[in-house]
Parts: structure tokens; C-alpha cells; sequence
């Protein structure tokens, strides 16, 4: 009953959006909030009434799919323009409608000052419309749609400074680089047209085991597709370079759109598609190596920079490197638990360094910044909750979600994985605890000019609320004791798969294809009891290493503020990871110059010369023609009464 | 009989069609049309049409000559002065010369078209054809219907002069 | 063939020299009155050619298109010396060359 409520969910920020679009600039800047975190709000208690209905159905059958009309059809094809609700969309719906809430509440404190106001909130509300279409979708198309729609908001908002042209050229380069990965996308969804006739959730995730061979060349090229397109719009490598530069954005979109929710969504739809990469070992691997490669990578490069937003940024790639890393060791509860947490504290972390910023009228560089604990009370207790959240320290809630991805990529019998994460961990207290020291503590080195001061109460009512939930958001998750792991739980039904009976297909169909199907007996031994011991091990290692992490930070920048200086001097490797490893400038002179190079050419010469001139060749041609026609027409009978004539002369001629 | 009076009356039509086109005067011109007109009537009466010859004579001889008489003299036309400027413009005296070809072309032609089509010998003709009995028998029998719309297209043709030709009034 | 009658040639030999003398004047001649006098003689050459088939065929047939056709040719005569009185008095003169509004 409760669960008919669904299609009013995004309905809500659609009309928001088309409401401060259209009237935005007449209805005064107070309704123009009040509509937008209004719709948002309404988004968010509907979703809670949904989720209460869906609580209240047994577990078998939590999957409610609401189809609202058949969009279109052609030949076989229809595609249905319908939502999904099941555990798993459940889960982002919560967090996408309450974090995306109260982003919107703390927008219009921060954002009061600019005078398209009405614009960021139409992008605003259009995005979290695009965002509940990516994630209630029943099909893949519609996913689709949702997933351009976010990347053209973020598009929209990274480059809403657009008199900057440093934020539109991020703008361009988050949409081209999105691009890569829609196409990838795209192919993927045509790839799983082509073998399973239709694009439906439901359908082609009963019908994968039946119709996909385990390890075969169409899976694992479909799944490589599919993690393509979610490497681009989550920032993973290769395609991350863009989201440190869409910090050009205003601070709030930092926080709702590059951390909380649209970089999530490669995660969510490799989540969503666990059916088919269960089929698919090679791209599994592939998933958790990239994911814990990136964690690394953009954790280095964190450690070095001086802009408070880049840092959140390369953190952001970072925690969601971390989530791939999850999903690639098939621990997709921990990947989604990781997903949740982040979305609260890195939301607050982006929010606090916005308040930050508005703070101190708009000063980015954390070289100029220092002992702001005493100007802004609120936003340094919200800002180092989180920090101690994200870093790890128990019992806030990344303590849990970290710790149950090294778990379980420790579990999955690769050390390296597990490695890569807890060096990940260990570079990831240090770098936060960096920034919260050159920010908050030591000495002032803020402009005498610029007077700090703490943020109004609109601004700072989101940051409490989401410190709270970084706190307390580990209870969803507490590991050791059966049953104690709510999301678990609840997730449950949406991943459950039967990997014997599918691979016992394969081997069917292996088989009338006369082929032998290798063994895999080893895929499907009874997996180990949940190890106590060797958790709360791990607990304390990880534990240990955070707080060593946090020590590193404190020596370097709080005890001894000249120790990085001279130990980062004229090292060649510090120059390196400062400059981001080059990756820009590589992508910049061997993909991004050559493409331009030869688009210029074919501008110049295909183009202008050859298409051009045929084109405008064929009217001269004509006018010439016309030209001569004209002759003809001089206005004088008798000439008209000659060619009359020779008309009649060659009728006689040819006819006769 | 018919061999004497034909090939003259034809000479002397053929000489009076070609004063219309070299006269410079458009009265002289008349006047010569006014001679083939009448040559024809004899040509038609040589070939038994005598109601066609006895309209010829009123229509063209009489009525539609008398019109061109009016109208020139209506409009007071020189003979000088109009075609003097014969060889005046550059590209007339082309135009001329091309006509002319075109015309002999042309009269090639038809000539070889028909020297080269077989006909056969004649059916006899009856005592009475071509009097006016016979075809206003027939005009006023089979071909009544476009008697009736000729007729329509004269009055139509009379009222639409009068309107082109009258003065503006208002 | 008889040789007391003109054989039928001759008859179309004639009516083409009359309409090539036509076309000829319609071709050369200026003036818009002789102009359409040489249209006059092409309609009476078609007429020659119409009333020879008559006779060689013996039909009425042609003689009855023949009254049509100077139905037509008077009825055309009329409108067309209607249109060069109204023309010469927008411009007084005849001349075909100096009329060339037609021209866009």
C-alpha cells in the first residue's frame, strides 16, 4: 500500500526544478530555497514511508517494481519507464533524498550571496531527479537516462562560475571524460540487449545464469563495459583525472554530487548488476585491483596538496577506489556499508570545508589557514568527527565500514589487495589529519585582512547532523556477533546468488557446444566461519595503523612544522606526486592534443575545404547555371516567340 | 481545270503572304493579307469546301481585316519610323538572321515529311460536298455541343476586348 | 493519280510555305499588329491543310475544325488587338522591343 508512494519520489524535485526554473527569478530568492529544499524534504519523508512499507512486507518478497507506462516499443524491444524498489535501491534512496536534503538546506545559507541563486537550485533539484532515476530505474535504459542526466547536472554545476574559465574548462573535462565511460556503458546495455532480448532488471538477472557462461568472452566483455562506464562517472583510473578539477564547483555540489551521491553510482550499478559479474572472474579481479590501485594512487597524491577541496577530492577517489575494491572481492554489503558512511562523513567533511571557506570569504589554501578551532566551534567539531570517521577510529562509522572491506579482501585470500588497503588506510589518516592540523590548529597564517567567523545556523544545522550520522553510522554494521549486521541483513535477498546452479549451466551448455568445461569444484567449497579472532586482529592492525597515521600528521605538522619541508626538498618523488603524478599532462599531450590536432585538420581541411566547398561549390554552380537561364528571360516577345520555335523544330526532329 | 486555276492562286498567295512580312507598313501589310485571304477563299472553293471559302470571306476578308484596318488607323501607326530601326540593334540583326534559318529549317522539314508520306489515291467526293447544307447539317447535328461552346468563346473573347480596350474610368 | 486534279501534296506544300512565312513574320517583324497578321496566315495555312485531308478523306470533319479555327482566330484577334490598344496606351508605340516588362 505504502509502497504506491514510489513514483511521487522524484516527482517531487522534477517539480522543484521545473518551479525555480521557470519562475525562479520572479519568486524572490527565499521561495526559490524554500521550494527547492522543500521538494527535496518531501522526496526524503516519502522515501521514508516507502521504506516503512517495504520494512513491513516479509523479506521474500521486497522487490516492488511500479511500472508507470511503456515508453516505448519497436520490434521486440520495449522499454518500460518504470521504478524498482528493493533493498539495495532502498539504502541510496535514503541516503541520496536525506543527505541530498540537508545539502539543500545548507545551500541556501551558503549560496544567499550569488545572484543566479534560482539556477543552482533548478540544477540542484534536476540533479537529484536525474540521481532517483538512476537509482529506482527498473531497467537499464532508464538507468541510462538517469546517468546522463547526473553527469549534465554535474556538468551544469561544475561550471556554474562560467565566467571562470578554469571552471569551464573542468566542466568540459568532467563531461568529456563521463562521455568515455557512457559509451561504455551504452555498449553494454546493447551487449546485454543482444543476448538476453531485453533490458528489463528483473529479467535479464534471472535469465543471466541460464544464458551466460561462467568466464566466457560475452561476459566478461560486457562486465569490462559496464565497469568501464562506472569508472568514468565514479572517477576511478584511468578516467579519475576529472573530479579533482570539478571542485571549481560551488562547495555544496562538491559534497552532494562529487562525494555523497552521483560518484557513488558506478559502485550502486556494479552493485546492481552482481548477477552478471558474478559471472565473471577476469573483470572481478580486474574491479578490485583498479579499485585498490586507485585508493593508493589518489591517496599519494592527496598527502601533497594545499587546496582543502582537492584534498576531499583526491580523498573521494580514494574511498571509492576503496568501494571497488569491495565490490571486485564479491563483498558487496561492505562495499554499499562503505558507500553509506562515506556518503555521511565526506559530505560533512565537504559542507565543514565549505563553511570554511565562506569563513574566510572565499580563501581555498590551506597554507593560509590555521588555528580556526577557536573562529568556528561548530564547524571544527563536525570537521574532525568526520576526519576521525574517515580515518578509521573506532567506534565511529568508517571504522566498521573500512575494516569489513580489508576483512573481506583478506578473506578472499589476496594479501596484496589487503595491503594495498591498509597502506591505503595508513596514508589516508595521515593526509585527513594534515588537513584538519593545517586548518584548525597551530598557528594563524589567514590574512590579517580577513576577519574568520562562524557560519549562520542554516549552515551549520546540516554539519551537526551529519556529524551524528558519521558517528553513529556504524551501528548498521556491527561486525563480530551473527545477526548484529543490519545492512547485511537487509541486503540480503537483492545478492543472493546461486553460483552452483549457474555454473552447473554453463557446463550444460558448454557441453552441447561439445566443448569440455573446465572444473570448478575449488569456486564452490563451503566457505570458512566468520573468524573472530582474526577480525578483531585485523580491528586493532587497522585500528593501530590509523592512529599511527594520525601520529605521522601530528609530528609533521603540529610538533615539527619544518619537518615536511625538509624532508620533501628537492626530492624528485615528492615533485611527482605533488604534480599528480603527471597523469594530466600525459593525458593532455598524447590523447587530449592529438585529438584536438586532428579534429582541427579535418575542420580545415575536411570540412572547410572539402564538405564546404562542395557544398557551396554545387550553389555556385547552380547560380552560375541560374545565371545563364536568366538570359532567356529578356522580356521580349519575339524572343520568347524564338525559342517557341526551335522547340517546335526539335519536336519535329526527334519525334517524327 | 483545277491544274490552271491552283498553282497561279497559289503563286499569288504565297507572293501576298510574304508582302505581309516584308512591308514595312502595317497598312500595306493588311492590305496584302486582305489578298491572300480572298487567293485562299479561291483555293478553298478549288477543293469543294464552299461554305469554309464563303466564311473565309466574310470572317477573315471582311470582319477581322476590317478590325486590323481599324485598330492601325485607331492608333495613327507610321510606316516610318517604326520598322526604319530595322538593322538598329546589334543583336536583332542576328535574331533576323537566325529566324530566317530557322523558318527554312523548318519549311525543310515539313517539305521532306511530306514528300516521304504515301497516300493513297482519293475516295470520291459526292455532288454536294462541302455545300452549306451539308456541313450546317452537320454542325447543327453531330457537332452541336462545340458549335454552342464556339459560340460561348466569342461572346467571352467580345467582352473581355471591351473591357481591355475600353478607357479607365475611374 | 488523276492528272486533272492537284495531287494532295501540293495542297501541303502550299499550307507549309504559308505557315513558314508565318513564322517567319513572327520571328522578323516588330511591329505587334503584323505580328499578329502572320499569326493570321499560319492559322489560315493550318485551314489549307485541314480542307485538303477533308476532300482526300471525304469528311466533313476538317471543314467543321476549320470554322473552329476561325472561330478561335476571331475570338483571339479581338482580345489580342483589345490588349494592344490598352498596351499602347500605357506606351505609344507598337514596337514589341520596347515592351519588356515581362522581364523580372
Amino acid at each position: 500500500m505504502l509502497l504506491k508512494l514510489t513514483a511521487l519520489i522524484p516527482l517531487y524535485p522534477l517539480i522543484g526544478c521545473l518551479i525555480n526554473g521557470f519562475f525562479g527569478l520572479r519568486i524572490g530568492k527565499n521561495t526559490v530555497g524554500l521550494v527547492a529544499a522543500g521538494s527535496v524534504g518531501l522526496s526524503f519523508l516519502t522515501t521514508l514511508i516507502v521504506f516503512f512499507g517495504l520494512v513491513m512486507t516479509p523479506a521474500e518478497e521486497r522487490v516492488f517494481e511500479q511500472v508507470l507506462f511503456t515508453w516505448f516499443a519497436a520490434g521486440d524491444f520495449t522499454a518500460e519507464f518504470g521504478f524498482q524498489v528493493d533493498p539495495l535501491s532502498m539504502t541510496m534512496m535514503l541516503f541520496v533524498t536525506g543527505v541530498g536534503f540537508l545539502i539543500h538546506v545548507y545551500s541556501i545559507g551558503y549560496m544567499h550571496e550569488e545572484y543566479s541563486f534560482y539556477r543552482f537550485f533548478t540544477y540542484m533539484n534536476l540533479f537529484m531527479f536525474s540521481m532517483l532515476l538512476l537509482i529506482m530505474g527498473n531497467n537499464f535504459l532508464l538507468m541510462f537516462i538517469g546517468w546522463e542526466g547526473v553527469g549534465c547536472c554535474s556538468y551544469f554545476l561544475i561550471g556554474y562560475y562560467f565566467e571562470k574559465k578554469s571552471a569551464c574548462d573542468a566542466g568540459t573535462k568532467a563531461f568529456v571524460m563521463n562521455r568515455v565511460g557512457d559509451f561504455a556503458f551504452l555498449l553494454a546495455v546493447m551487449y546485454i540487449f543482444n543476448i538476453f532480448g531485453s533490458i528489463d532488471f528483473t529479467t535479464v538477472f534471472n535469465a543471466a545464469p541460464e544464458k551466460l557462461i561462467y568466464n566466457s568472452e560475452a561476459v566478461t566483455t560486457i562486465t569490462m563495459l559496464l565497469f568501464i562506464g562506472a569508472c568514468g562517472k565514479s572517477a576511478q583510473i584511468p578516467l579519475y583525472t576529472w573530479l579533482p578539477d570539478a571542485m571549481e564547483g560551488p562547495t555544496p555540489v562538491s559534497a552532494l554530487i562529487h562525494a555523497a551521491t552521483m560518484v557513488t553510482a558506478g559502485v550502486y550499478m556494479v552493485v546492481r548488476c552482481n548477477a552478471i559479474f558474478a559471472l565473471a572472474p577476469i573483470t572481478m579481479a580486474t574491479v578490485a585491483f583498479v579499485g585498490a590501485g586507485t585508493a593508493i594512487f589518489a591517496a599519494t597524491i592527496g598527502m601533497t596538496q594545499f587546496d582543502i577541496k582537492r584534498v576531499l577530492a583526491y580523498s573521494t577517489v580514494s574511498q571509492i577506489g576503496y568501494m571497488f575494491m569491495a565490490v571486485g572481492v564479491g563483498a558487496y554489503t561492505a562495499a554499499i556499508f562503505h558507500m553509506v558512511t562515506h556518503a555521511f562523513f565526506k559530505a560533512c567533511l565537504f559542507l565543514g570545508s565549505g563553511s570554511v571557506i565562506h569563513g574566510l570569504h572565499g580563501e581555498q589554501d590551506m597554507r593560509k589557514m590555521g588555528a580556526l578551532k577557536n573562529h568556528m566551534p561548530i564547524t571544527f567539531v563536525t570537521f574532525f568527527i568526520s576526519t576521525l570517521a574517515i580515518a578509521g577510529i573506532f567506534p565511529l562509522s568508517g571504522f566498521f565500514s573500512k575494516d569489513e572491506i580489508l576483512y573481506h579482501a583478506l578473506m578472499d585470500g589476496n594479501v596484496i589487495l589487503w595491503g594495498m588497503g591498509i597502506t591505503g588506510a595508513l596514508l589516508t589518516a595521515f593526509y585527513m589529519f594534515r588537513l584538519v592540523f593545517m586548518t584548525f590548529f597551530g598557528e594563524s597564517r589567514v590574512d590579517p585582512h580577513v576577519h574568520p567567523h562562524e557560519s549562520p545556523k542554516i549552515m551549520t544545522m546540516p554539519l551537526v547532523i551529519l556529524a551524528g550520522l558519521a558517528f553513529f553510522g556504524g551501528i548498521l554494521g556491527i561486525p563480530l556477533f551473527h545477526g548484529w549486521h543490519i545492512l547485511h541483513n537487509w541486503l540480503e535477498p537483492v545478492f543472493h546468488f546461486d553460483l552452483a546452479s549457474a555454473l552447473e549451466h554453463s557446463a550444460h551448455m558448454l557441453h552441447e557446444q561439445g566443448k569440455h568445461a573446465p572444473s570448478w569444484s575449488h569456486l564452490l567449497a563451503p566457505e570458512e566461519g566468520h573468524n573472530i579472532w582474526i577480525e578483531i586482529a585485523l580491528m586493532l592492525l587497522s585500528l593501530s595503523i590509523a592512529v599511527a597515521g594520525i601520529f605521522g600528521a601530528y609530528m609533521c605538522y603540529i610538533k615539527k612544522p619544518h619537518l615536511p619541508d625538509s624532508l620533501t626538498k628537492g626530492q624528485w618523488g615528492y615533485d611527482l606526486v605533488k604534480n599528480k603524478y603527471e597523469v594530466d599532462e600525459f593525458y593532455d599531450d598524447y590523447i587530449v592534443k592529438p585529438t584536438v590536432e586532428t579534429s582541427h585538420l579535418l575542420w580545415k581541411e575536411c570540412d572547410a575545404k572539402g564538405i564546404d566547398g562542395t557544398v557551396n561549390g554545387t550553389a555556385k554552380i547552380l547560380g552560375w547555371i541560374s545565371k545563364q537561364a536568366q538570359s532567356f528571360q529578356s522580356g521580349f516577345v519575339r524572343n520568347y516567340a524564338l525559342f517557341m520555335v526551335v522547340g517546335f523544330i526539335g519536336l519535329l526532329i526527334f519525334s517524327i | 481545270m483545277e491544274l490552271l486555276i491552283f498553282y497561279p492562286l497559289a503563286g499569288i498567295c504565297i507572293l501576298f503572304a510574304l508582302g505581309v512580312v516584308i512591308n514595312n507598313s502595317p497598312i500595306n501589310s493588311a492590305i496584302s493579307l486582305i489578298g491572300m485571304m480572298l487567293c485562299l477563299a479561291g483555293v478553298f472553293i478549288l477543293q469543294q469546301a464552299h461554305f469554309i471559302a464563303v466564311l473565309q470571306i466574310i470572317i477573315y476578308a471582311g470582319a477581322i481585316m476590317v478590325l486590323f484596318m481599324f485598330v492601325i488607323m485607331l492608333l495613327n501607326l507610321k510606316g516610318k519610323g517604326e520598322d526604319d530601326k530595322w538593322q538598329s540593334r546589334d543583336n536583332n540583326l542576328l535574331l533576323n538572321v537566325l529566324s530566317g534559318l530557322l523558318a527554312a529549317g523548318i519549311l525543310y522539314k515539313l517539305i521532306s515529311i511530306i514528300n516521304e508520306a504515301k497516300f493513297n489515291s482519293p475516295a470520291l467526293t459526292s455532288e454536294n460536298f462541302g455545300t452549306v447544307r451539308e456541313v450546317g447539317t452537320i454542325l447543327f447535328t453531330e457537332f452541336v455541343l462545340p458549335f454552342e461552346v464556339a459560340s460561348i468563346l466569342l461572346l467571352v473573347a467580345m467582352i473581355g476586348a471591351v473591357v481591355l480596350a475600353k478607357s479607365k474610368v475611374d | 493519280m488523276n492528272l486533272e486534279t492537284v495531287p494532295l501534296t501540293h495542297y501541303l506544300f502550299l499550307s507549309a510555305t504559308l505557315f513558314v512565312i508565318g513564322v517567319a513574320g513572327v520571328l522578323v517583324k516588330r511591329n505587334a499588329i503584323v505580328v499578329f497578321m502572320s499569326i493570321e496566315i499560319m492559322l489560315n495555312a493550318v485551314n489549307i491543310s485541314l480542307i485538303a485531308f477533308d476532300r482526300y478523306l471525304n469528311l466533313h470533319d476538317g471543314q467543321i475544325f476549320s470554322f473552329m479555327v476561325m472561330c478561335v482566330a476571331a475570338a483571339e484577334v479581338s482580345v489580342g488587338l483589345a490588349i494592344i490598344i490598352s498596351l499602347f496606351r500605357n506606351k505609344p508605340t507598337t514596337n514589341l522591343d520596347d515592351f519588356n516588362i515581362m522581364k523580372s
